[in-house]
């Protein structure tokens, strides 16, 4: 049984390779259950990469180092039993399927849920987070603004029924306002007790809403804490969220 | 009936939202037996001839509907279904004539055979996209045209002649007869191809083409998907061939050349990639050019005038490639005026009688709200 039941995700001396390139390098993090994590880091620092990671899409990744879920080993498992155990994924730029119905998008999402009352249950959840989402269920998702196509991604993943939330760059193109949104239903969905794992350039944004937070960089954990420890650490601070003022000439 | 995915096809997946769908689309049902009346009665109106016409036409269609599986749901490309329409009608004959097999299974198997090398080159095809997947298939179309020119067992470069064929008691004996064996078949593959579509494994193919990745983290199996496209495809071209050999009693490996595959590709495109609709009637217009071009000279008003030009601007050595010109510039302006192809035009056309009619009830509600 798990020792920590506290802990939902857990990375042991994660290690993945792009070719002959080390993306990861003994990366290990644990993620509690029921709260939002974010993952800071520049371009390049292996933010996508370490998600990709975790749900078994890149082959023959992790390299070496181990991935426990509700304390189950699921490093090298098929993505497919990955997400039927309990992991959704928002990739980054949403990715819907912009030539299927909305409604075709969230079935996708429950895709791996072979049982129909579930996933009936699903749909109904999402469309009450999304009461739109319901009224364009048969427009083709490819017609729908930006900040819709963020909605319905999020909406598509949650068909799954998750325990764990994967997102990556929810803010990515999107107006400011509508990454306000997209923050708040984040916190709403951590607050029906979906854990939340988190990468975001945005950092400012991210850390007001998460309670843990990471940084990577070049592939390596390098400051890790509370999200308001975080906020106060200066060299974060000044990595990650640009000058606090910039002097006007 | 003649493989598995038909079986695929009542996989009871339906729910509220596509009971809801069924019930809005009770106005396609009398359409469909509209369609199947006209079907039914097309070749008792028809002079003899053109029944041969139809026949070609429609084994096109089914051709259609199988690149519409593959390159249309599933997004991949193939420069070689050409070879598909050659296993699957050599896989017919041969049955027909070395083992005796009864026509209804050799046509079975004829889509099963094809499906099975669908599938095989399918496995490549995982790793392969765009132009390079495009180089492969056409590698494995002319491949197959090779092995089957200079092989006696498929009748070398003579080809085979087509032994008769019964369905059950009954003989299939003339064009007509052909015809509802054909056209029958290819309705009832026209309906599964557009059931296949709503359906779980309709989904994962179309999820793929818009985009690979996503449908990955989803937990869809991209490899196993991308496979079984490759073989439901392979399998109706298959088919195809096999009524392909029923219809004209001699194959040879004349017939399945690059061309016809650069053909099949350039029907759904040429009907509108992705819909049923746009797949059929760019198969029936490609099927009719492709058979009535060989004799363009004579066509109605256009025979003449090309013949006329040819005659005094070229030699008559090119005579025979003016019905690939006006093919390809047919292809050509239909996409520029719609990429959506014909089922775009169609969509259009449609659109365009709506807008008037609702403007029309528009104009008769506020005339009456006048007064």
């Amino acid at each position: 049984m798990d020792k920590h039941p506290e802990v939902l995700l857990e990375l042991n001396a994660v290690e993945t390779w792009h070719g002959s390139l080390r993306a990861l390098s003994d990366v290990s993090l644990t993620v509690p259950e029921g709260s939002i994590t974010v993952i800071l880091g520049n371009n390049g620092a292996g933010k996508s990469t370490l998600l990709n990671t975790i749900l078994g899409v890149l082959e023959g990744q992790p390299k070496n180092g181990q991935i426990s879920f509700q304390g189950t080993r699921i490093d090298r498992m098929a993505t497919e039993r990955i997400v039927r155990s309990g992991i959704s994924y928002v990739p980054e730029g949403r990715r819907i399927f912009s030539e299927l119905t909305v409604w075709e998008n969230l079935k996708v999402g429950a895709y791996v849920q072979k049982d129909q009352l579930s996933t009936k249950k699903a749909l109904e959840r999402v469309c009450d987070f999304f009461p739109l989402l319901a009224e364009r269920q048969s427009q083709a998702a490819g017609t729908l603004s930006g900040g819709e196509q963020q909605m319905l991604a999020i909406g598509r993943a949650l068909m799954n029924g998750p325990r764990l939330l994967l997102l990556d760059e929810p803010s990515l193109g999107l107006a400011p306002i509508l990454v306000r949104q997209v923050f708040d239903i984040i916190s709403q969905i951590r607050d029906e007790g979906v854990t939340v794992l988190l990468v975001e350039q945005n950092a400012r944004m991210a850390l007001a809403v998460a309670d843990e937070g990471l940084v990577l960089d070049s592939g390596e954990l390098v400051v890790a804490g509370s999200a308001s420890d975080l906020v106060d650490n200066a060299e974060v601070e000044e990595l990650y969220m640009g000058a606090p003022s910039l002097p006007i000439k | 009936m003649n493989d598995r995915h038909i079986d695929v096809v009542i996989e009871p997946t339906r729910d509220h939202y596509e009971d809801i769908q069924l019930f809005t689309a009770r106005g396609s049902w009398i359409k469909l037996a509209l369609l199947l009346v006209v079907l039914v009665s097309l070749p008792l109106l028809l002079p003899g001839y053109r029944v041969f016409t139809l026949n070609y036409m429609a084994v096109f269609v089914i051709v259609g509907l199988g690149m519409n599986v593959l390159v249309g749901y599933t997004g991949q490309v193939s420069l070689g279904h050409a070879g598909f329409l050659a296993i699957g009608a050599y896989t017919m004959v041969l049955l027909m004539t070395r083992l005796a097999v009864p026509f209804p299974i050799a046509l079975v198997m004829a889509g099963c055979v094809s499906a099975f090398f669908g599938f095989l080159l399918g496995l490549p095809a995982l790793r392969l996209a765009g132009p390079y997947l495009a180089i492969a298939t056409l590698g494995f179309g002319l491949a197959v045209t090779q092995i089957i020119g200079h092989s006696a067992l498929f009748g070398g470069h003579m080809g085979l002649v087509v032994p008769d064929a019964m369905v059950g008691p009954f003989p299939l004996s003339g064009d007509v007869s052909k015809y509802y064996v054909i056209v029958g078949i290819t309705f009832v593959l026209a309906l599964g191809v557009r059931n296949l579509s709503v359906t779980r494994v309709g989904r994962a193919f179309r999820a793929i083409r818009d985009s690979e990745i996503a449908a990955a983290t989803m937990g869809v199996d991209v490899a196993y998907y991308k496979t079984l496209s490759f073989a439901v495809s392979a399998a109706l071209t298959g088919v195809a061939g096999g009524l392909l050999a029923l219809m004209t009693g001699f194959i040879s490996p004349g017939v399945f050349t690059f061309t016809l595959s650069l053909m099949f590709l350039a029907m759904v495109v040429f009907g509108g990639l992705s819909s049923i609709t746009g797949a059929v009637l760019g198969s029936i217009v490609m099927g009719y050019l492709n058979l009535e071009m060989d004799a363009f000279q004579e066509l109605p008003v256009l025979g003449p005038a090309l013949e006329g030009f040819s005659a005094r601007f070229m030699s008559t050595v090119g005579l025979p490639n003016f019905g690939w010109v006006v093919t390809g510039m047919l292809i050509v302006f239909t996409i520029l005026l719609e990429p959506r192809g014909l089922y775009g035009l169609w969509i259009r056309a449609l659109d365009t009688m709506k807008y008037s009619k609702s403007a029309d009830a528009e104009l008769s509600r506020s005339g009456s709200g006048a007064d």
